[in-house]
């Protein structure tokens, strides 16, 4: 007997054949390769495991991963609410066109975001010169990874924050002016607390996918070891040695990190709808 | 774990007393800065590197033949990618929207899992899977049949990353739609594959085709995922993303920047084409909540 089929009456027809096939394609695709990296995991010795994870380069590695990762996220907040603000909220020509090419993050390929930003901020071409004088030096630095993390992360923050915006009851700022609230105080006090939750959902969204993000980064990064190699760099190039054991420990930890966000990620969704019932 | 689905509303009225005009310059101005530097910059680059040698160079670079080759397989990839992963979409949202069972929010969130995981890992995983270390790969191989570091590698992977995208779509569009029209249809007589043809797939066609161009785009541009699974091998395992990376690497920028506006070119056709479809799709949500 199928296990979710409860006996109860089902009017449409289909339930089990496309239960069945989800249940199977979901488990040929995308369970049983996923469960690859937990059980090579399990085969390595213990002290192999540790020596892998916890090699002074590996470590910098997910440090600067999560840390690029982090400001970067703290980036795209304020960027990312501003823009959804000005987008829903005020009229101006261009708007929707600005609005369309907030999803260019998401359609253009990541190695050209790679190596659009590499180039952009190297020694060779004008932006780069002009941040260099400035002292900002972009190429090879943690902070050019920063950069392509902020590109990549700022769709995930427009497009949650936006749809709050636009729903906000102009009643409430209405009541609080009338009662002779400021527009700053407005927005502080009310508007704010209001959309803070998606802001969170959305910078959330964007940290979980910073981290593990390889297309775009690599190539400004430089991939210095200690210095400028992220984490998904550092199971590429113990692939390349065909150390396969080393891969996968470096792996099984960030997968650990990217569920672990997912379960915050569960969290903050929870709050979000809770805080607009 | 991609960005939920909410198609740009535009509120219908603006708010009686908006931000003094002030105030919404410098934050437009802000905005516009933004864009400039991280959205038009790196666009107007990649042509301007494209054409830095000439429209002769430019045209080369892409007729060349590893660069075609490149497309080929990329195309090849995307077009049996796309129709694979619009099916299960399609079938995966017809159980979990007009039915209720238990561990209904379990199976939604691990169709999320793609989204969670990095690329590299994601194309790790079939190396350990498939590779020709694994019993099951050696096996493949004696039978003359080779996964990773070859095309059928490059498709697994990218199965893999864009599964999510036309189930993400299509759920929400489903549920909000309800089953009453179907019910209705079936208490009428109707058999299952009239039903969904005649009610189902008309109603969600725009959602449909709005999962699926996100589909193509990313498995058009997949790069991490795919660059492990290639083995590298030059006219013969490389996707147009792969091939861009290696003109790059060897300081070939004016050809790897052609190629690349080859991509930029479908990114903007899926941004102008996603906005049509947001649009329509506007009308297809049955806002009944």
């Amino acid at each position: 007997m199928h296990p979710f089929s409860k006996r109860q009456r089902r009017i449409l027809p289909g339930f089990g054949l496309s239960m069945g096939y989800t249940v199977f394609y979901l488990s040929a695709i995308v369970l049983v390769p996923l469960s690859t990296i937990v059980i090579s995991t399990i085969g390595i010795e213990p002290e192999r495991f540790l020596a892998a994870v916890s090699s002074p380069r590996v470590l910098a590695s997910y440090r600067l991963s999560l840390s690029s990762a982090f400001f970067a996220a703290i980036f795209d907040a304020g960027a990312g609410f501003l823009t959804a603000w000005t987008l829903t909220r005020y009229r101006f020509p261009g708007r929707r066109f600005l609005d369309a090419f907030v999803d260019l993050p998401f359609a253009l390929p990541t190695a050209v975001a790679g190596i659009c930003f590499a180039t952009l901020y190297s020694p060779a071409t004008l932006p780069g010169q002009v941040l260099s004088r400035f002292g900002i030096e972009l190429a090879n630095t943690p902070a050019g990874i920063v950069v392509a993390l902020i590109f990549i992360g700022f769709p995930f923050v427009v497009r949650t924050v936006q749809p709050v915006i636009a729903e906000l009851e102009t009643e409430i700022e209405e009541a609080a002016q009338s009662l002779g609230a400021s527009r700053w105080q407005t927005f502080r006090k009310i508007l704010f607390p209001h959309l803070f939750p998606a802001l969170l959902t959305g910078v959330t969204l964007a940290f979980a996918r910073s981290i593990g993000e390889y297309g775009s980064v690599i190539f400004i990064a430089g991939n210095l070891p200690f210095k400028t190699e992220i984490a998904p760099l550092m199971i590429m190039s113990k692939l390349d040695q065909f150390d396969y054991d080393g891969a996968s420990a470096v792996a099984f930890v960030l997968l650990l990190i990217s569920f672990i966000m997912l379960l915050v990620l569960n969290g903050v969704q929870r709050w979000q709808q809770k805080a607009y019932r | 774990m991609q960005q939920r689905q909410n198609h740009t509303a535009s509120p219908s009225r603006t708010p009686a007393k908006n931000d003094p005009l002030a105030v919404q310059a410098v934050l437009i101005g802000l905005t516009l800065l933004f864009f400039a530097g991280f959205i038009f910059m790196p666009l107007a680059l990649v042509f301007s590197q494209a054409l830095s040698k000439g429209w002769q160079l430019y045209i080369d670079a892409i007729r060349e033949p590893v660069a075609l080759e490149a497309v080929k397989l990329t195309l090849l990839t995307a077009s049996i990618v796309v129709p694979i992963n619009a099916v299960f979409g399609v079938t995966a949202a017809w159980a979990i929207s007009k039915f209720s069972f238990k561990g209904k929010t379990l199976l939604v969130s691990l169709l999320d899992l793609p989204f969670a995981v990095s690329p590299v890992i994601a194309g790790l995983i079939f190396v350990l899977l498939l590779g020709s270390r694994t019993p099951f790969g050696s096996w493949l191989g004696d039978h003359g049949i080779k996964i990773i570091f070859a095309t059928p590698g490059i498709v697994i992977a990218t199965l893999f990353i864009t599964f999510p995208f036309v189930a993400r779509e299509l759920i929400p569009l489903m549920e909000s739609q309800g089953r009453e029209e179907e019910e209705a249809a079936i208490t009428l007589g109707a058999g299952g594959w009239r039903l969904f043809r005649m009610i189902t797939l008309p109603n969600i066609g725009w959602g449909l085709m709005y999962g699926m161009v996100l589909c193509t785009a990313r498995s058009i541009g997949e790069f991490g995922a795919v660059s492990v699974v290639s083995g590298h091998i030059r006219g013969m395992t490389n996707t147009i993303p792969l091939h861009v990376e290696i003109l790059y690497s060897e300081y070939n920028y004016t050809a790897s920047f052609a190629v690349a506006s080859i991509l930029v070119f479908l990114a903007l056709v899926t941004i102008g084409v996603k906005t049509a479809l947001e649009q329509r799709l506007e009308g297809s949500h049955n806002t009944r909540h």
